[in-house]
C-alpha cells in the first residue's frame, strides 16, 4: 500500500452517484460492498479459506474477506464472504419487461366488465403438471385471497374456477374448452430442474394444437416467474411473488377489451 | 422421554371436562366412519397383502408384480374375497411360493381366478403360515430399533427433524449424513411431487425426481443403511421418515415395516384435501396402513399443520384441534398407541399479527396438555416465509422458542430459504445451529414459567377448545364425509365420489380374508406389544 496507509482518502474517491456506473452500496457511495455465502466441497482448513477468497476474486470481488468459515461435514466447508464488487452497471440502459397495469379496485374492475364486456368473464386456474402446490393459485382465485386481498371468486363479474393442483395440461385445456374460458391462469411453484419451463411450454403447444391459443388470455404466475420469461414462453403475461388478484384481474380485463376492440 | 407424558396441572387453566367431551364426540365420529371402513377394501390394500406375502419386483415394463397379481384377480371381478385367498389357492395347486406364482402370472402361464377354489380353511392355513413369518420379520425390525435406542439412549427433549429432497437417493444420503453430523435426529426423505397420485409404487434405487425422491423399498433400504452407519459413528439413533400417503398408503407402510422406517406421514384427511384423493379410498387405506405402522412401532405424523397453509392460522385454529381429536381416535382404532401419534400442528400465524407469538405459544401449550403422551409434530412457518432469509431466520427462531417452551417432541426445522429452494446443505446447518442454540440456552424454561391466570393466553385456548368441541358436535351430526364435502377443513371442499382412486374401492364379500388384519389387530389390542 506504500504511503497510502497514512492517507485518509478512500481509494475510491468518487462519492458521487453516477447512474451509468452503479455499484453496490454498503455505507458509502460507490464502496461496492457485497456479502455472499456459499459452500465448497473441500476440507475445512487454511487452504479452503484461500480457495474461497480466490473464488470471490474470480466473481469480481475485490479485497474479499472471509468473515466466517465452518465445517458442514467431512469434505464440505461453508463460507461467509464480504468484499467489494469491481463491476459497475449502466442503470440508464436497463430495460425490464414488467406488466404495465393500472391496478383497479374490485369495484372498478366489476364496473369495467359490466360496462365494456357486458357479461361475466370466465377464468380457469390451476397449478399444472406434477406441481402439488396450490398456494399461488389459491391466493389469486380463492374467495379469501391473500394478505387481505380477496381472490377472484369474490368478484361479482368474474366466474372463477380453481382446479387445484397436479392438473395435467391436457385436462386443463379440456376443461378450458368445456367451460368456454376467457382467461387461463397457470401457477407454478416447483422449479427444480426447470420443470416449470417445460410444463409451461407444453401448455402453449397444446393450446396451439387445439387452435385456441388466440382465443384465450394466457397468464402464468409463480415464485420464479417473470413477465419476461412468460412472454418468451408465449404467454400474455407473467406475474411473480406478491401479486394480488386485482393486479392480475386489472391486466386481463383490459387485455380482453383491447383484443376484442370493445373500447 | 421424561418431559413428555408428565401431565402436571394445566398452565392454561384448560377446562378438561370440555376436553373429555370433545374426545368422546371424536370417538363417535371415528366409530361411525369405521363401519364403512370395516366393510370395504381397496386395490392397494390387496397389493399390500401381496407384498406382505413376499411378492416384489417389476416386469419388463416396470409394472410392479403386486399390481399385476391384483389386476389378474380384478379382471374377473373376483377381488371381493381378497387377494390372499387366490394366492393361497394357487399355492395349494402349484406348490410354488407367492413370488413364483406372481412371476408365472407375468409370463401368462397362470390365471389365479381360473384355478378351482379349494377348501377355504385349508387355503387360510397355508396363507397364515406365510403371514406369520412376515410378521415375525417385522417384529424383529421393531426389536432391532428398540435395541439400538437402548444401546445409544434416546434423546430427551425435541427431536430435530430435517428434510432432504434432492431427487437422487445417493445425493440424499450425503445430505442426510451431513445433517445427522450437524445434529439432526430425524431425516425425512421428501417424495417426488407426483408420487402421491401414482397408483403403484416405483421400484429400485432412483436418481431422478421432482421436488423430492421417489419412495421405493430400495431407496428406503439404502437410506436406512446410511443412517445406521452415521448413527453408529455418532452414537445416536437417527430416525428415518417417509410418506405413507397418497394412493399407496398401506403398501408404503409395508415397505417401511420391512426396512425399519421410524416415522411415517400418515393422514387420510391430508390426501383428501391437498391431493384430491377420494375420501372413501383413502380412509379405508389409512386404517390398514396405520395398523401396519402400529405393528412396526412406527410413529405416524398427521397433517393438520397443512390446513393452516390455506386457511388462516388464527381463525381456524379450532379445526386443527378438532382434526387432532379425530385422528387420535382413528389411530386408536387401528391399534396405534398414544406414544406413536405424532399429531400435527404448526406455527403459521401472520407475523404482522399483534401478540401472534403469544397465540402460537398458547396453542402449542394447549396441544401439549390435551395430548400429553403423544409426540406432537410441530411444523415451522412456511406460509409467511418470503425469500427474506434474514427475517426468515428470526421467524424460525421464534418457532424454536415455542417448541422448547412447550415441550414439543417432533420439531420439523424451519429453513431460512423456505419459499426459495429445497434446502442447501448450508441452510440445514444454519437452521440446526439456530435450533440447538435455542434448545440449549432455554433448556429448562418450561419448568420455570407459568402463564398469567385469566390472561390473554388462557382466554385464547378456552376459545379454541370450545370452538373445536362445537365443530366436533357438528361433524358428529353430519358425519365426517359430509363435513369434508362442505369444506370445513382448510376451506377446501371435496365431493364424496370425486377425486382420485375411487375405482379401487370395493365391498368385502362374506368370505373376504386378509390374514394380516386378523393377526395384527389381535396382537395390537391384547396390550403389551
Amino acid at each position: 500500500m506504500g504511503g497510502g496507509q497514512y492517507s485518509i482518502e478512500r481509494e475510491n474517491s468518487d462519492k458521487n452517484l453516477d447512474l451509468t456506473r452503479i455499484k453496490p452500496y454498503g455505507d458509502t457511495m460507490n464502496d461496492g460492498k457485497v456479502q455472499l455465502s456459499f459452500t465448497l466441497p473441500i476440507e475445512h482448513d487454511e487452504k479452503a479459506i484461500e480457495t474461497a477468497k480466490e473464488l470471490a476474486v474470480k466473481m469480481g470481488i475485490k479485497d474479499p474477506e472471509v468473515t466466517y468459515h465452518t465445517t458442514l461435514d467431512k469434505g464440505f466447508t461453508y463460507f461467509v464472504v464480504y468484499g467489494k464488487s469491481i463491476h459497475t452497471i449502466d442503470y440508464t440502459k436497463i430495460k425490464v419487461e414488467t406488466v404495465e397495469v393500472d391496478v383497479m379496485s374490485i369495484e372498478d374492475i366489476n364496473n369495467y366488465i359490466k360496462e365494456k364486456i357486458r357479461r361475466k368473464l370466465v377464468i380457469l386456474g390451476a397449478s399444472t403438471g406434477s406441481d402439488a402446490h396450490t398456494v399461488g393459485i389459491d391466493a389469486i382465485i380463492n374467495m379469501k385471497g391473500f394478505a387481505g386481498h380477496y381472490g377472484l371468486e369474490h368478484y361479482e363479474m368474474i366466474e372463477a374456477f380453481n382446479l387445484g393442483s397436479q392438473v395435467t395440461n391436457e385436462e386443463f385445456v379440456k376443461r378450458g374448452i368445456e367451460l368456454n374460458a376467457d382467461v387461463l391462469l397457470v401457477s407454478q411453484t416447483v422449479t427444480q430442474k426447470d420443470i416449470h419451463v417445460k410444463n409451461l411450454t407444453q401448455l402453449v403447444d397444446l393450446l396451439e394444437a387445439e387452435g385456441i391459443r388466440d382465443k384465450i388470455i394466457l397468464v402464468c404466475g409463480g415464485a420464479r416467474v417473470s413477465n419476461e420469461l412468460a412472454k418468451e414462453l408465449g404467454y400474455d403475461a407473467g406475474f411473480g411473488p406478491s401479486t394480488y388478484a386485482e393486479i392480475v384481474a386489472s391486466f386481463f380485463v383490459k387485455e380482453f377489451v383491447r383484443r376484442k376492440k370493445l373500447d | 422421554m421424561t418431559e413428555i407424558g408428565k401431565q402436571s396441572e394445566s398452565k392454561l387453566n384448560l377446562d378438561f371436562s370440555v376436553v373429555s367431551k370433545a374426545r368422546e364426540t371424536a370417538k363417535k365420529i371415528a366409530f361411525e366412519t369405521q363401519k364403512f371402513i370395516d366393510h370395504h377394501s381397496t386395490t392397494t390394500i390387496e397389493r399390500t397383502v401381496c407384498r406382505l406375502l413376499g411378492i416384489d419386483d417389476v416386469d419388463e415394463f416396470d409394472v410392479p408384480l403386486p399390481n399385476i397379481v391384483v389386476d389378474n384377480i380384478k379382471k374377473g371381478n373376483h377381488l371381493g374375497i381378497g387377494a390372499a385367498i387366490y394366492i393361497g389357492n394357487a399355492i395349494l395347486h402349484t406348490n410354488l411360493s407367492p413370488q413364483e406364482i406372481a412371476e408365472k402370472i407375468v409370463k401368462d402361464e397362470l390365471n389365479l381366478t381360473e384355478l378351482p377354489l379349494k377348501d377355504l380353511s385349508e387355503i387360510k392355513a397355508t396363507i397364515n403360515l406365510i403371514a406369520q413369518e412376515t410378521l415375525v420379520n417385522i417384529s424383529q425390525n421393531r426389536k432391532k430399533r428398540d435395541k439400538l435406542l437402548q444401546k445409544y439412549g434416546d434423546k430427551e427433549g425435541p427431536l430435530i427433524y430435517v428434510i432432504v429432497a434432492t431427487g437422487n437417493i445417493y445425493e440424499d444420503i450425503i445430505q442426510a449424513q451431513a445433517a445427522a453430523r450437524q445434529g439432526a435426529d430425524v431425516i425425512a426423505v421428501i417424495r417426488s411431487t407426483v408420487q402421491s397420485l401414482l397408483d403403484y409404487v416405483p421400484y429400485g434405487a432412483t436418481t431422478e425426481g421432482f421436488g423430492g425422491t421417489y419412495a421405493t423399498q430400495e431407496n428406503f433400504r439404502l437410506m436406512r443403511k446410511a443412517l445406521d452407519e452415521v448413527g453408529e459413528e455418532l452414537g445416536r439413533y437417527i430416525r428415518l421418515t417417509n410418506y405413507c400417503s397418497g394412493l399407496c398408503m398401506p403398501e408404503i407402510a409395508a415397505m417401511g415395516a420391512f426396512e425399519r422406517l421410524d416415522m411415517m406421514l400418515n393422514d387420510a384427511l391430508y390426501g383428501i384435501l391437498f391431493r384430491d384423493i377420494n375420501m372413501k379410498r383413502t380412509i379405508v387405506d389409512q386404517y390398514f396402513s396405520r395398523m401396519i405402522n402400529a405393528y412396526a412401532g412406527v410413529i405416524i405424523n398427521t397433517g393438520e399443520d397443512n390446513y393452516l397453509t390455506t386457511a388462516d392460522a388464527y381463525e381456524t385454529a379450532h379445526t386443527v384441534l378438532a382434526s387432532e381429536f379425530i385422528n387420535e381416535q382413528f389411530a386408536l382404532l387401528a391399534g396405534l398407541k398414544e406414544e406413536q401419534m405424532g399429531l400435527g400442528h404448526a406455527f403459521e400465524m401472520n407475523p404482522d399479527l399483534e401478540n401472534g407469538f403469544l397465540y402460537e405459544l398458547a396453542q402449542a401449550q394447549m396441544a401439549r396438555e390435551i395430548f400429553p403422551k403423544a409426540p406432537l409434530k410441530y411444523m415451522p412457518p412456511t406460509k409467511f416465509m418470503t425469500g427474506n432469509i434474514f427475517k426468515g431466520h428470526i421467524q424460525d427462531a421464534l418457532f424454536n422458542m415455542i417448541t422448547i417452551m412447550t415441550n414439543q417432541r417432533i420439531h420439523l426445522l424451519g429453513m431460512l430459504t423456505e419459499a426459495i429452494h429445497t434446502p442447501f446443505m448450508s441452510d440445514r446447518a444454519l437452521s440446526i445451529e439456530n435450533a440447538r442454540y435455542i434448545f440449549n440456552n432455554m433448556k429448562s424454561i418450561s419448568e420455570e414459567i407459568v402463564f398469567r391466570k385469566g390472561g390473554l393466553m388462557e382466554k385464547r385456548v378456552d376459545e379454541v377448545l370450545n370452538k373445536a368441541y362445537d365443530l366436533l358436535k357438528e361433524i358428529e351430526k353430519q358425519g365426517l364425509f359430509k363435513t369434508i364435502e362442505k369444506g370445513i377443513f382448510a376451506s377446501i371442499k371435496r365431493p364424496i365420489d370425486g377425486g382420485k382412486g375411487l375405482d379401487g374401492v370395493f365391498k368385502k364379500e362374506k368370505d373376504y380374508f386378509n390374514p394380516f388384519i386378523e393377526f395384527m389387530i389381535k396382537e395390537l389390542t391384547k396390550g403389551g406389544n
